[in-house]
């Protein structure tokens, strides 16, 4: 009979295998070595193309035109949101008719392209200039400007209408008898209750609205508003020199990724509560 | 054979073949077919926009499958490289995506051909340009929804198909893909739409779509909202023609799932 007369001492866990150099990390590297190929690219065509004569001119000009499009995309995401108001509710109402219009009107909206709305307004109304002329609405249509914002916002109204009444619907039939079982009106219960509850889960969406709104706006340059895509391409025009277009994806970029991390933060911020 | 095809097709063609709408209602109109009106130009266009969006899709969910596989590997690299992909393409505006790609294509080109002491001018093909520029903005959004799927997928899928000794490829296409495709498409289909709208910015670099059609037909005819009304319907019908056949594949898609 043999048993065991000295016991092992306790060693530590053994190490973990060494992956080495698999097909992943090989094509991971490669990736990101193009990348870095790519980021040196572009720093080296502004070291070598950087002409203090255009940055004087150009530069003043491009952050104007990324005033024009913070403007422009915030008046019209803020009127817009005022302009879904009234449709959110004629598309929830038990009235047939009110919500036909409200969803014929999200359905145009949502499945024309931007550009199209935008050309419609711009030249398809303003070939109406005697009659616009007759009843004093010239000088909104002849700028293109207006008619940018004019097309933002009933475009964003589309979508935010959206968003608004699938944020209201998503707030459970409970809160509703809840609120009607302590004898809450239901203006007051809608104020207090359902909305704040309603808007925490359409905090995604309208910050996604916004951030589509941004790379939209970039359509108005074709109709010549001068905001930074249209900057981009008055300077492209005159020098020819590609930078203008990565100096314009730069500011985008920039504008998005700011806008994304303020949003990341202000929900946690705001949904802190929910947390466990 | 060819010439049977081409008299069929244009006997089927919805706007100008003989029972067109346009042959129908617009006959000795500004959209009448032929030299009279400007019908086939814009028919041309809805082939054009057609084409280059149902061409742009294979391209971009190709790309985007590969994104979606970088983004959910183990390898740390990958995943990073995948995310500065998809940030990039997804924080640029489409519009500046296409210009981007279209002049920087030429210039790089160019370049190219200047090496090989070619000094004559480069034009790159708008058709191809508007091409990349879509699939690279689809790919981007089409990797974050089937990304999205992929995490949908239990992890004992996976497990299941080692357990039958099928390898991580034929794992992949037999177990996970079948399952990837039904949870998919309901994102994919929204993504479909935005691509449909999203062509109407190739009419910038001069390619003949809806939009630049009935835009030289407007510039010429005078008639600006007419054919700007039309252009917007006729991506409005594009959409609901591609919303019932989308229904219909997520019937299709989802034919597993009847209640018995």
């Amino acid at each position: 009979m043999s048993f065991v007369t000295e016991l092992i001492p306790p060693r530590p866990a053994p190490a973990a295998a060494k992956q080495g150099l698999t097909g992943a990390r090989i094509a991971g590297i490669s990736v990101l070595a193009l990348w870095a190929l790519l980021a040196a690219g572009l720093v080296l065509t502004v070291i070598n193309g950087w002409n203090q004569d255009k940055f004087l001119r150009y530069g003043p000009r491009y952050l104007h035109g990324l005033w024009t499009t913070i403007s422009l995309v915030g008046i019209s995401v803020v009127l817009g949101a005022a302009l879904s108001v009234p449709i959110a509710f004629a598309r929830m109402s038990k009235n047939r008719v009110a919500g036909a219009i409200a969803y014929a009107y999200v359905y145009v909206f949502r499945s024309t392209p931007l550009l199209a709305q935008l050309f419609l307004i711009y030249y398809g109304l303003g070939s109406f200039k005697p009659q616009l002329e007759s009843v004093g609405l010239w000088w909104f249509f002849r700028d293109a400007w207006y008619c940018g914002l004019l097309s933002f916002v009933l475009n964003t109204a589309a979508y935010q209408a959206e968003i608004l009444r699938g944020a209201i619907e998503s707030v459970p039939r409970g809160q509703h008898e809840g609120a009607a079982a302590l004898g809450i009106s239901k203006t007051i219960a809608f104020r207090k209750i359902i909305l704040p509850q309603a808007l925490i889960v359409a905090l995604r969406p309208y910050g996604n609205e916004i951030i589509l709104m941004i790379k939209g706006s970039a359509v108005v340059a074709i109709v010549t508003v001068y905001d930074l895509m249209g900057e981009t391409r008055y300077a492209f025009s005159r020098t020819f020199d590609y930078q203008t277009y990565l100096w314009a994806a730069i500011f985008y970029l920039a504008i998005v990724e700011v806008l994304r991390h303020v949003w990341a933060f202000l929900e946690a911020r705001l949904t802190r509560h929910l947390k466990r | 054979m060819s010439g049977i095809f081409s008299a069929l097709f244009g006997a089927l063609d919805p706007l100008c073949g003989p029972i067109g709408i346009f042959s129908l209602f617009g006959s000795d109109s500004l959209i009448a077919c032929g030299d009279a009106g400007w019908g086939d130009e814009i028919a041309f266009g809805v082939l054009v926009t057609i084409t280059l969006a149902v061409a742009t899709v294979p391209v971009g969910l190709f790309i985007g499958f590969l994104i979606a596989l970088a983004a959910q590997s183990k390898d740390k690299t990958l995943r990073l490289a995948a995310g500065i992909y998809t940030t990039i393409f997804r924080g640029l505006p489409e519009l500046l995506t296409l210009f981007i790609i279209y002049y920087g294509m030429q210039i790089g080109l160019q370049a190219v051909l200047a090496w090989f002491n070619y000094e004559g001018r480069v034009e790159i093909n708008a058709f191809l340009a508007g091409m990349i520029a879509l699939a690279v903005v689809f790919s981007s959004y089409s990797s974050e929804v089937l990304l999205s799927a992929f995490r949908a997928i239990p992890h004992g899928q996976y497990e299941a198909g080692e357990a039958l000794g099928l390898s991580r490829w034929r794992t992949l296409r037999l177990i996970v893909l079948p399952q990837l495709i039904r949870i998919a498409l309901p994102g994919l289909t929204n993504l479909w739409l935005i691509l449909l709208k999203d062509t109407s910015y190739v009419s910038v670099i001069g390619l003949a779509d809806i939009v630049r059609q009935t835009g030289i037909a407007a510039r010429v005819s005078k008639e600006a909202f007419f054919f700007y009304f039309i252009a917007c319907l006729l991506y409005l019908a594009l959409a609901v023609i591609s919303s019932f056949g989308l229904r219909y594949a997520e019937r299709w898609a989802r034919r597993s799932e009847v209640r018995r």
